[in-house]
């Protein structure tokens, strides 16, 4: 066990398109869901998945693998691709997003789908149930590592600073917060709606390791998750900037591409823009 | 003279006992450890214990974190900000994930006394009982809540356990067995059954005595385990009495009596009485003048008794 496969940069963006092009395919046939906040997760995702998580799909209670928690939750039909496409189950369950009965719930449940660590998609939780991972860790002398990934949105929520402030006191240098700094909330622009701003400040004020990087660039995510693991004695935060809507031009950016499906004749032009 | 006992006294020393035997028992505290105890456990393994300032919503997810690497987590802090600033995080992370772990608040009712409103917490049951899985059991006594700490350790999945701050009379036997969900009878009559959990046990008992010497019989139930309800007891002994009065230190809305109600609406309609507190806040005072105030007395049983027989006459 351990990583998975050792991709160059160029597989890696390849493996981006395929995910992307599930998301837009799953949202289509689902009917809804969120595709901006989705596709701004991908390369953070991808480099995580195929390059850094110690992990074995075919033995996902593993209990020494890497952790991943999708803390901003509605994310989650790019992190169900990455989970199919790496081989926790079969593909052709994406077509089952959001349909009752399926293993793919609206937001992410342990209980039905293989790879998920924690049920939710209530924001502002995620980082909490990373450092009690952390903490269990430690407890057990085990050297895996936990990375939760949040929203720009999402860190207005106040227990992720609960979490922030506990993190740094119980120096869990095993935890990753990726913050997908995609710069739109439901309601609009983050610095319209709510400011987090300046997130790095921030979180340095509340003893973490911060690490600014672009979120599609691969060769940046993955000095920054290479980066993290070296940290000792402090947490470790990546403020990835993105876009929302990555990669399908006309969802990038757009507020209403949060949390609305595409047709299929929208869906046909933003895979022909994947390809 | 009855030994007195408050059931958080109990917690402490009980979680002490449960970590020396199992290693995977991890404590969290919201900066209350000294009030709920659990500084005992904190102070025989520091490394299991984890102070998480005052910051009750971390602490949950926390603890569901732990939980999901195989520990059994217990979290600790007030009722009030336990059950009621970390409801979501119990609802959407702990029992939807079906999480091992164990909420056991201390400070619930009015008993709590001179803190006042703010921190006597009478709406727990209702909040923890609602949700989708949960277990929610109230100890009568020192020695119930010891076999409660270590029942609900064995048990796999969330559970909410209320505990009080003031003394309480130990109306309990070590050798008698627990078991969560099966409701014990303490004393049997034929005129009605006063079912109650928590500190009302002991009021029940005091209250069948009262009565007894008027030549009413009365059945108490100490229904500890108030979700899952043991629904089996409570309809037999509601066949055998045909009238039923509950009593819990909790709002009437959703409480220990709303949910013997509901069974026996269900099952074998009889008329029922309820001691509890109506749609009121407590207030600072000490824990016997706010009983008198809400009606929670042995006293006051006895008149819900005697009411509730007029109606069985009808």
């Amino acid at each position: 066990m351990g990583n998975l496969q050792n991709l160059d940069i160029k597989s890696l963006e390849d493996r981006s398109k395929v995910i992307r092009r599930h998301v837009i395919r799953m949202l289509v046939k689902a009917g809804s869901g969120h595709p901006g906040s989705s596709l701004s997760t991908v390369d953070l995702l991808v480099a995580l998945f195929y390059s850094k998580l110690r992990h074995n799909p075919r033995q996902p209670a593993w209990p020494d693998r890497d952790r991943f928690i999708m803390s901003k939750g509605h994310a989650c039909p790019a992190l169900y691709a990455a989970l199919a496409e790496t081989g926790y189950f079969g593909i052709d369950k994406l077509d089952t997003l959001r349909q009752f009965g399926s293993m793919l719930q609206g937001h992410p449940c342990m209980k039905t789908t293989p790879g998920i660590e924690i049920s939710g998609g209530s924001l502002g939780q995620g980082l909490s149930v990373g450092l009690g991972i952390s903490l269990a860790a430690k407890l057990d002398n085990k050297d895996y590592r936990t990375y939760v990934m949040l929203g720009d949105g999402e860190i207005e929520e106040g227990q992720v600073w609960e979490a922030a402030m506990a993190a740094s006191h119980y120096n869990a240098d095993n935890l990753c917060a990726i913050i997908d700094q995609n710069g739109l909330q439901i309601d609009g622009f983050i610095h319209e709606v709510m400011s987090s701003h300046p997130i790095p400040d921030k979180w340095r004020g509340f003893g973490w390791h911060v690490i600014e990087t672009n979120g599609h660039d691969f060769p940046a995510i993955l000095a920054a998750y290479n980066e993290a693991e070296a940290v000792k004695g402090r947490p470790t935060v990546i403020v990835a900037k993105t876009v929302k809507g990555k990669g399908v031009s006309f969802m990038e950016n757009q507020v209403d591409w949060h949390g609305k499906a595409p047709t299929k004749e929208e869906a046909e032009r933003a895979l022909a823009e994947l390809k | 003279m009855t030994e007195m006992i408050a059931t958080r006294q109990a917690y402490g020393d009980a979680l002490v006992e449960l970590g020396e035997k199992n290693k995977d028992i991890v404590v969290l505290d919201a900066d209350l450890s000294k009030s709920t105890t659990t500084a005992k456990f904190g102070k025989k393994f520091p490394d299991r214990f984890f102070n998480m300032g005052v910051a009750e919503a971390n602490m949950m997810n926390t603890a569901a974190g732990l939980a999901t690497c195989g520990k059994i987590a217990f979290v600790s802090s007030f009722s009030i900000f336990a059950t009621g600033r970390a409801w979501e995080q119990i609802r959407n992370t702990v029992c939807y994930s079906g999480l091992n772990v164990k909420i056991v608040a201390t400070h619930s009712g009015v008993s709590v006394g001179p803190d006042g409103a703010s921190h006597q917490c009478i709406e727990d049951i209702s909040l923890m009982k609602t949700i989708p899985t949960m277990t929610v059991i109230e100890p009568c006594d020192a020695v119930e809540t010891r076999k409660v700490i270590f029942a609900v350790a064995a048990y796999k999945g969330p559970v909410y356990v209320r505990l009080g701050r003031a003394a309480v009379p130990v109306i309990t036997k070590k050798e008698e067995p627990y078991t969560i969900g099966k409701a014990s009878i303490l004393r049997t009559g034929k005129d009605l059954a006063i079912v109650a959990c928590g500190a009302l046990v002991a009021n029940s008992l005091t209250a069948a005595g009262i009565l007894a010497k008027d030549g009413i019989e009365a059945t108490v139930v100490n229904t500890h385990t108030i979700k899952p309800i043991d629904r089996e007891t409570l309809v037999n002994v509601a066949r055998q009495v045909n009238a039923v009065v509950t009593a819990e230190q909790h709002v009437l809305d959703g409480g220990l009596g709303s949910a013997v109600a509901s069974v026996l609406a269900q099952a074998h309609p009889v008329p029922i009485e309820m001691i509890g507190i109506d749609n009121r806040f407590g207030q600072s005072g000490e824990p016997d003048i706010l009983f008198k105030e809400y009606h929670l007395l042995a006293e006051d049983i006895v008149l819900a008794a005697r009411r509730v027989l007029e109606r069985k006459k009808k």
